[in-house]
């Protein structure tokens, strides 16, 4: 089997992702409700309890980076579920009887839920102002970098699960008992830090805590902010007392990333 | 010059499911160019022969090639020389017909440069041009199986396997999907391999294979098939059908059913009968009528049961017994 022929199935099945994506205006609407409620009425909401609490940080401004990540969370699910979907309605075939590889279809699979969730990204990105958070060339890439790097793995995740689900009720059954539970021990909506042993152990083992954290690194190093308030909002992820540094926060997300690809292909491999 | 290889061979090809066995060593040659038939009911084996022989299911024992590429051992060489369209649908409603097909061509790694021309050639053989720019979603079930159709032979395949091509159409859209077929087979150098259900389709094919059970019973032209049943059925109508059954039992020794109203019987040379049927019955005849064995007749004598068996009128699945206990 040559290589670039299934490269040219890669692309294929990525564009076809895009173009999925692109017609279904009304998905992405509605894939950007959940984090702007969540940014702007919650965060709005609770801002009125705890203003004394952090010293003119909005806090907006703090949950942005969990908003983005819940963005990113959805849609890159919602791209994992079309392979459920394609099952039930008969595409998955056309490309499992095709002369390529496995490998390609579940990597086309996955470059295109990552690029699909990560644009979903850029449109919160897009409200960075909003919410006092300045508008940085730097800082978009920097963030845009570390969302398509999350939706790549969540995607991954996504299509693992889908290579054994093959009715897409189960499957959306599933993700919503997994995501809630992911996204609240994330970080994305309170600071991991003094929190008691129990809930301080289930953070560090979520793996979205690792991809929302960077995040959050990346958005307050453009703030000007009093460092006692940087400190207490954005203490970030402390194993045994060391704070893990990003490049291996990014490692973690990666590594998790391309060991659920492996399985994800292994496991289309096996399938008729 | 190089020998034109066979289209498909199969030679003890059996598949076999933990205790069951689904196809039982079958053998098969289909020429290039040919329209062969695959018939058989519900569980006789047809599906997973074709999936075998479309690399999709392992054989447990024998061997298969496909335009003379192994279907174990040169599984991709198969899949590029092979167009299939199954019974299920597998388009992608949310693209328009353009954009399936160019996805199918990067699949298929059709020539960058080919890829257009191709795409105008298949579409206007099915009939879909003007909808090209449509949303599959948007088209009817006819319109989707053509659509399959012309999929199938984007990368211009040496076999196209059709399974089942026209199940849940309705009979002008059947008709049209065969006209698509016949004009195919005119235009493209092609080899075809079908199944179907419906007895007047396999009238198309150039050959048919009856499988039952998991084994072939019998492969011929369906006008061999036809004559080799070798009786033709009769149907009279009558004032006193009962005691017109009577006679026909007690002096010709046939067995004469009801069936759609009507005595019913099978006797050789059916035509030269009706004159001796009308001087030698001693009941008065309103009507009758003689038709030749349909491939019905043939599926029946050969596997013993209809192929319709599920939905089966009892007039016409007795008469169907009669024709297999007195061949």
């Amino acid at each position: 089997m040559k290589l670039s022929h299934n490269l040219r199935a890669v692309r294929v099945v990525w564009q076809r992702e895009m173009i999925r994506f692109t017609n279904d205006r009304l998905r992405i609407v509605t894939s950007l409700i959940q984090p702007v409620l969540f940014l702007f009425v919650l965060g709005t909401g609770l801002s009125t309890i705890t203003t004394g609490a952090v010293h003119g940080v909005n806090l907006r401004t703090f949950m942005y980076p969990g908003a983005l990540a819940m963005a990113v969370l959805f849609t890159a699910m919602f791209s994992a579920a079309s392979i459920v979907w394609d099952r039930e309605f008969g595409f998955l075939r056309e490309m499992l009887v095709a002369p390529i590889s496995r490998w390609a279809i579940v990597v086309g699979k996955c470059l295109g839920g990552a690029t699909t969730a990560s644009l979903q990204g850029v449109l919160i990105l897009a409200l960075a102002g909003v919410v006092g958070v300045p508008y940085s060339l730097s800082l978009v890439l920097t963030v845009f970098g570390e969302l398509l790097l999350l939706a790549f793995t969540l995607t991954a995740f996504g299509v693992m699960t889908a290579a054994r689900i093959t009715q897409l009720q189960a499957f959306m059954a599933l993700n919503q008992m997994l995501l809630m539970p992911l996204f609240f021990l994330s970080g994305a909506l309170f600071p991991l830090a003094n929190l008691p042993g129990w809930l301080r152990v289930l953070t560090r083992i979520d793996p979205l805590t690792y991809a929302v954290d960077p995040v959050r690194r990346a958005v307050f190093a453009h703030l000007h902010a009093p460092a006692a308030v940087v400190h207490r909002l954005n203490p970030g992820v402390t194993w045994n007392g060391w704070r893990v540094p990003t490049w291996l926060e990014l490692v973690i997300v990666t590594a998790m990333g391309v060991a659920m690809l492996g399985i994800a292909i292994w496991e289309f491999r096996k399938a008729d | 010059m190089t020998v034109p290889v066979r289209a498909v061979s199969a030679r003890g090809l059996a598949r076999r499911y933990d205790d069951v066995e689904a196809v039982a060593g079958v053998d098969l040659d289909v020429e290039p160019g040919e329209v062969f038939g695959f018939l058989g009911p519900n569980g006789a084996g047809k599906s997973t022969t074709i999936k075998m022989l479309c690399t999709l299911v392992q054989p447990s024992a024998g061997t298969a090639t496909v335009a003379g590429y192994d279907v174990v051992r040169q599984r991709d060489d198969v899949r590029r020389a092979i167009g299939l369209v199954f019974q299920d649908p597998t388009l992608d409603g949310y693209l328009t017909a353009e954009q399936n097909l160019r996805m199918h061509a990067e699949l298929y790694g059709v020539p960058k440069s080919a890829v257009g021309e191709r795409m105008t050639d298949v579409l206007g053989m099915v009939g879909l041009t003007d909808r090209r720019r449509s949303r599959v979603s948007t088209y009817s079930g006819g319109m989707k199986r053509r659509l399959e159709i012309a999929r199938g032979l984007l990368h211009a395949p040496r076999v196209l396997f059709l399974d089942e091509p026209t199940v849940g159409l309705d009979p002008q859209t059947r008709a049209s999907i065969w006209r698509y077929i016949n004009e195919l087979r005119r235009r493209e150098d092609i080899t075809i391999f079908m199944t179907t259900h419906y007895m007047d389709e396999a009238e198309y094919c150039d050959r048919i294979a009856i499988i039952d059970q998991g084994r072939i019973v019998v492969t011929d032209t369906p006008e061999a098939l036809k004559a080799s049943v070798g009786k033709d059925r009769v149907q009279i109508s009558t004032d006193d059908d009962e005691a017109a059954m009577a006679a026909l039992r007690a002096r010709f020794d046939v067995s004469p059913v009801l069936a759609e109203g009507q005595v019913t019987f099978a006797i050789a040379g059916g035509e030269g009968f009706v004159p001796r049927l009308f001087a030698e019955l001693g009941v008065p005849i309103k009507s009758v009528s003689v038709s030749r064995p349909s491939l019905d007749d043939v599926f029946m004598s050969y596997t013993g049961s209809t192929i319709r068996d599920a939905e089966s009128s009892g007039s016409s699945n007795q008469w169907m017994r009669m024709m297999a206990g007195r061949r």
